[in-house]
């Protein structure tokens, strides 16, 4: 039925294993709130990096910083694809032509948009066309338009939302939107996907298939990935790595098995009652 | 309708026309449109030619202000740059009126850029406002810089002559009108499906998210600001050489407040509701006024308040419509043919 990945997804030239995303002591500030205090974290090629913590711990705050979207007072964060790139000094478009993409915790797709043409706005990177040939529609824009479509298809078909490509954006359930959210982020063909809470208000079905693409995309395409997740159930399964933050602070990091056994973390997150999961 | 029709190809998925139906209707539009020169009176002509103007500096407006969400009161003022660059360049450095167009579309487009840098930095009311200094700021230029302009002063320009044939009469200038206005839809429509029309919907929509996803903001932005000014600028030198007359009162911020009306009417972010738009809101005074005068035979008393009640009409269809179809009369269209797609089993 599925009639495979024709594409190359993954955009990273890194070997699985090389460090690719270095956050180093960073402070974020707004006026009097402290969002992120000395924050560090390195997260390895195509690895699925986890980052959990309590409402309000800045998690988000530190992938706003990624994007751009946020500058840091201090520290740095640094990307490799072959060569470093300071992400603090470059603007969210800039960071997007790296190959960073992301998805938001509220949906953000362009509601009066097709969800094919929400898709093509993520190749807006790998486009060419300049006003007057995309006007015309003629030669190489219309070309273009054909290529890419078709690299699109195969995020339809890896995300199974055939059914709905010519429709409206806005008229989509929930879970669909972010299923097409997702597939706006890999339409960059990403070197470093972030995701920040593709589960949420889901029920579990909705889940256990947005778990199952987040896996695909990973294992198959060896795309590294970031998530911030608060079901603990999907987090521990999935991630191979798990960054803990509370108040602004990292108060732990290691793997599913040793963040669940850390008492700080236990704690300030998971809960003192229960101790495990 | 529309069933049993598959593609084969993401060409014919893509293309514009995708079904017999819309390629009928397109030849049953065009040949409207051709035929009807021929057998229109002066009156009916000289609405068509206002119609055409008004739509192509309706789209010029719409993609600013429908498809990139960026709310402009200038309209009028960029219309005046392009009025006044055509006139100018005709009388002063005598160029040939056809090449007085192209340049005037650029100065009006470079003019509108500039006057999008706010853009950056404010969004929704406070640009408007800010639009809003534009359209004071070129229109004060227009009436004090009175060595360049000729200030209050009409400016007159030369007839427009193709092969010593004049333009400038409501049947040569009508396919002036028509050739412009096609080529505008044209490139309107399809930029829209192309890369840089995407990015300014996506802009309109969600412009944080579009900025991650790769879209320049600022760049698109002003982007924007030109290719609209550059059809509002067509648009504007287009009314110059028909009238043969530039005068600034033409361009105040009375005119940009009708294009306003008639982008929202019309259906905002949508180039057929620009067209529809224009024609509902240049036929209605029109019909008013006619209705008026046939009413004025048969009762006298109503001569001294018809232009009141003309007003007042006008205001109310406009509050009507934003009521009852805030998406204008392209979705009244969209809906009649969404209705027709299953026709006739539509279950």
């Amino acid at each position: 039925m599925a009639r495979g990945f024709s594409h190359v997804l993954n955009s990273s030239p890194l070997q699985p294993g090389d460090l690719q995303l270095e956050i180093d002591n960073v402070f974020l500030a707004f006026g009097g709130v402290q969002a992120l205090s000395g924050v560090s974290l390195e997260v390895k090629q195509s690895e699925i990096a986890a980052i959990i913590g309590p409402n309000g711990a800045g998690k988000t705050s530190l992938l706003n910083c990624v994007s751009g979207l946020y500058h840091p007072q201090e520290g740095s964060i640094q990307f490799y694809n072959g060569r470093p790139h300071t992400l603090t000094s470059l603007k969210p478009y800039e960071i997007a032509k790296l190959g960073i993409a992301r998805s938001f915790q509220n949906i953000e797709l362009f509601k009066h948009m097709s969800v094919l043409d929400n898709l093509m706005l993520g190749r807006h990177v790998h486009l060419k066309s300049n006003i007057f040939w995309g006007g015309l529609y003629w030669g190489r824009a219309q070309r273009e338009e054909v290529e890419n479509r078709k690299f699109l298809e195969d995020i339809i078909d890896l995300l199974e939302i055939e059914a709905i490509r010519k429709q409206a954006v806005g008229t989509l359930s929930y879970g669909l939107q972010k299923r097409v959210e997702l597939g706006r982020a890999l339409a960059i063909q990403p070197s470093l996907l972030i995701l920040d809470e593709p589960m949420a208000g889901m029920n579990s079905e909705e889940k256990e298939d947005m778990a199952r693409f987040i896996l695909d995309v990973n294992e198959e395409h060896g795309v590294t990935i970031i998530i911030i997740e608060h079901d603990m159930g999907v987090v521990m399964d999935i991630s191979d790595h798990i960054a803990v933050l509370d108040f602004g602070v990292k108060i732990g990091d290691g793997t599913p098995d040793e963040v669940q056994r850390d008492p700080a973390v236990v704690k300030a997150y998971l809960g003192e009652e229960h101790g495990t999961l | 309708m529309e069933s049993g029709i598959f593609h084969t190809t993401y060409e014919k998925d893509m293309a514009l026309r995708r079904t017999p139906v819309m390629r009928w209707r397109i030849i049953l539009a065009l040949t409207a449109v051709l035929i009807f020169p021929f057998l229109a009176d002066g009156y009916q002509l000289t609405l068509a030619n206002q119609i055409g103007i008004a739509a192509i500096g309706a789209i010029g407006l719409n993609i600013l202000t429908g498809f990139t969400g960026q709310i402009s009161l200038g309209q009028g003022a960029f219309m005046a740059v392009g009025a006044y660059s055509a006139g100018l360049l005709m009388t002063r450095m005598g160029l040939p009126w056809w090449l007085t167009i192209p340049i005037a579309c650029v100065i009006t487009a470079v003019v509108g850029a500039l006057f999008g840098i706010p853009s950056l930095r404010l969004k929704g009311l406070y640009l408007a406002i800010a639009t809003l200094a534009a359209q004071q700021i070129i229109e004060w230029l227009i009436t004090h810089w009175t060595g360049l302009t000729g200030g209050v002063e009409a400016l007159v320009l030369p007839s427009p002559k193709l092969f010593g044939i004049r333009l400038n009469t409501d049947f040569n200038f009508y396919w002036v009108i028509l050739l412009f206005l096609i080529i505008t839809i044209i490139f309107a429509v399809n930029l829209f499906r192309t890369k840089i029309g995407r990015a300014f919907i996506a802009i309109r929509d969600q412009d944080i998210a579009a900025e991650v996803m790769g879209v320049n903001i600022f760049r698109y932005k002003l982007l924007a600001f030109a290719t609209s000014s550059f059809f509002v600028g067509l648009s504007g030198a287009l009314l110059a050489h028909y009238r043969g007359i530039v005068n600034y009162e033409r361009f105040t911020i009375e005119t940009s407040i009708f294009y306003l009306a008639v982008v929202i009417i019309g259906g905002l972010g949508s180039v057929s509701g620009s067209i529809y738009g224009a024609i509902f809101m240049t036929l209605l005074p029109a019909v008013l006024t006619n209705i008026g005068r046939a009413l004025g035979d048969t009762m006298p008393g109503l001569a001294g308040v018809l232009p009141f009640v003309q007003q007042a009409v006008f205001g109310i269809t406009i509050i009507l419509f934003l009521v009852f179809e805030p998406e204008g009369i392209a979705k009244i269209w969209r809906d009649i043919k969404d209705y027709f797609r299953l026709w006739p089993f539509s279950y």
